[in-house]
């Protein structure tokens, strides 16, 4: 039984994430719109007018430097936060379930005591008391490839499986938005690109509309169909990445983008001199 | 560790002694794991035998501390009558009726006061006067309001449990990772459920703290408060017996004090390993 259950999981990853009508996957995600959308914490004024529009099911990526306002933009899409002003509005789509955007944190925060399964199963929000829950739970644990770790605490687990218990938890409940605030952040490189790929699979295969906040321009590049920077509370730069996937790591185009988005994180970054001589 | 193995490093570096060593090294473990057991009890054991080999050759004089043997001689005589079990399940019922009242008082409010901020400026001011009078201080008052009765041991003993449990309690609430608590909230918890799942355990091994500070201070409490205001109990039998010049005894009644605190140190221990199982310092090795 369990051997049988595994070969079927070695042949079709992507099949545990699969609705079975493709119907039903192409209308999964939700399109997002913001309009003049502004936070201040007291004084500060951190976003001044946002207006994006994300189209059902696009893997937007946002970058900018610390403190400019991405992760507040980002908690405020998933609801942490409400915005000082402006407006945020998701799509209906053809999916009657209304199920909130979740999002994934930098740090796994899984609960210590309860074991991974459990934490996983804290993923259905209100769902978690059907009877159903324990098996979707185990199921979305095996299509991060953790099913074997289902009954362990968090503590023995490394950081990269923690965090992969954390996308199991954000994903159970077939989120239609899915907001990531630099999950891959505290990862080793390795674990990152493993989990980069893990993450892009995930999304082809669900469709769920994802906004990933990184500070890391070529993460961004790597798996994001638009990358939007955001500078002073305004998105100053939003640039298509058209390139077919899996995209290859290093590659010709991909460095041209990065560079020319770097120029820009970086022309803010040094003011002009002031005098020349 | 497959991406080692593959590289071909890790066989290579292992020589045929190398591999042998951590054997050796398990074997070691194991014999000390079997040791270790009794460890705890060598010191015990050998203070015991020193001091029974001094009362015998005379170098601790009788009417100063009785042998051991005179100590286990008396309880014998004692259980044999009924005096002995009768007080212990006397002094039981005090430090347990004690402990039940003012613990379940204080991690109720503990609770209340680290959840709710009108309830902590409300009560904690007022919590923190009280907590600075020794409870012990107030052996006149509770004697002039209740004389002997049960009613002044039940008050001592619930109020000197009362605060270790209250602070720490509250403390344990207040120190919840607020990051749970905010994932929580994200993945639609009640507030029933966020207590439930995240802040009460978050708060227990804090809250255990509390409870074994408190059972030392409950047994604290008791002995004063039956020493000097009381008809039974072990207090009382060792008063009694010193008034009958009764050495033995009033050994046996200070033995007895240590077995039941050990004892009851020992079920909290239990109960932290049982409840905190996923906490990384209670997981067997």
């Amino acid at each position: 039984m369990t051997t049988a259950i595994l070969t079927q999981t070695e042949r079709s990853f992507d099949a545990l994430f699969e609705d079975r009508s493709a119907k039903a996957r192409a209308s999964r995600g939700q399109a997002v719109t913001i309009r003049h959308l502004g936070k201040r914490f007291g004084e500060l004024e951190v976003l001044r007018g946002i207006d994006l529009d994300i189209p059902a099911g696009q893997f937007l990526a946002i970058v900018g430097r610390s403190g400019c306002g991405k992760s507040t933009l980002l908690r405020i899409l998933a609801g942490l936060d409400q915005p000082s002003s402006g407006s945020l509005s998701f799509s209906h789509g053809a999916t009657d379930a209304a199920v909130k955007p979740r999002i994934m944190f930098q740090e796994p925060r899984l609960l210590p005591w309860q074991r991974v399964l459990a934490n996983v199963e804290v993923g259905l929000g209100a769902e978690r008391s059907l009877p159903e829950a324990e098996e979707r739970a185990f199921q979305t644990l095996r299509a991060v490839g953790l099913e074997a770790k289902a009954k362990d605490w968090p503590s023995v687990l490394s950081g990269g499986q923690r965090q992969r218990v954390a996308l199991a938890r954000a994903l159970v409940s077939r989120p239609r938005v899915l907001a990531l605030d630099e999950p891959l952040g505290a990862l080793d490189a390795l674990t990152r690109i493993e989990m980069q790929g893990l993450l892009e699979r995930v999304w082809q295969a669900q469709g769920f509309t994802a906004i990933l906040v990184t500070h890391d321009v070529a993460e961004a590049l790597t798996l994001a169909d638009r990358v939007v920077m955001i500078d002073e509370g305004r998105i100053s730069l939003d640039i298509a990445v058209d390139l077919p996937r899996p995209r290859r790591r290093g590659s010709v185009e991909i460095a041209r983008l990065e560079e020319r988005i770097l120029k820009d994180l970086i022309r803010e970054e040094t003011p002009p001199p002031e005098y020349t001589i | 560790m497959s991406d080692l193995a593959q590289t071909g490093l890790a066989p290579t570096a292992l020589s045929g002694r190398d591999r042998a060593e951590p054997r050796n090294l398990g074997k070691a473990a194991h014999a000390f794991a079997l040791t270790s057991g009794l460890t705890p009890w060598l010191l015990p054991v050998l203070i015991l035998a020193a001091w029974q080999l001094g009362s015998q050759f005379g170098l601790i004089a009788a009417n100063v501390l009785p042998a051991p043997s005179d100590v286990v001689a008396a309880g014998w005589r004692l259980t044999l009558n009924g005096q002995l079990p009768e007080n212990i399940a006397v002094s039981f019922k005090r430090a347990a009726s004690g402990f039940l009242l003012g613990g379940s008082l204080a991690f109720a409010l503990g609770l209340f006061n680290g959840l709710s901020k009108l309830s902590e400026r409300l009560t904690d001011t007022t919590i923190q006067m009280v907590r600075n009078i020794p409870n012990l201080a107030l052996i006149p008052l509770v004697i002039l309001w209740f004389g002997i009765e049960e009613e002044a041991k039940l008050f001592l003993t619930s109020l000197g449990v009362f605060f270790p449990i209250y602070i720490n309690t509250f403390h344990g609430v207040r120190t919840v990772d607020s990051q749970l608590v905010e994932m929580g909230r994200s993945y639609e918890m009640s507030n029933w459920e966020l207590f439930r799942r995240v802040i009460l355990p978050g708060a227990l091994p804090s809250i255990f703290v509390g409870v074994r500070y408190a059972l030392g201070i409950m047994w604290l409490t008791l002995i004063v408060a039956e020493t000097i205001a009381a008809n039974s109990g072990i207090g009382y039998m060792a008063m009694n017996a010193r008034e009958f010049m009764l050495v033995d005894v009033v050994v046996l009644a200070i033995v007895i004090y240590a077995a039941l605190g050990k004892l009851a140190d020992s079920i909290v221990r239990l109960l932290e390993r049982l409840c905190l199982s996923w906490h990384p310092a209670f997981q067997k090795r």
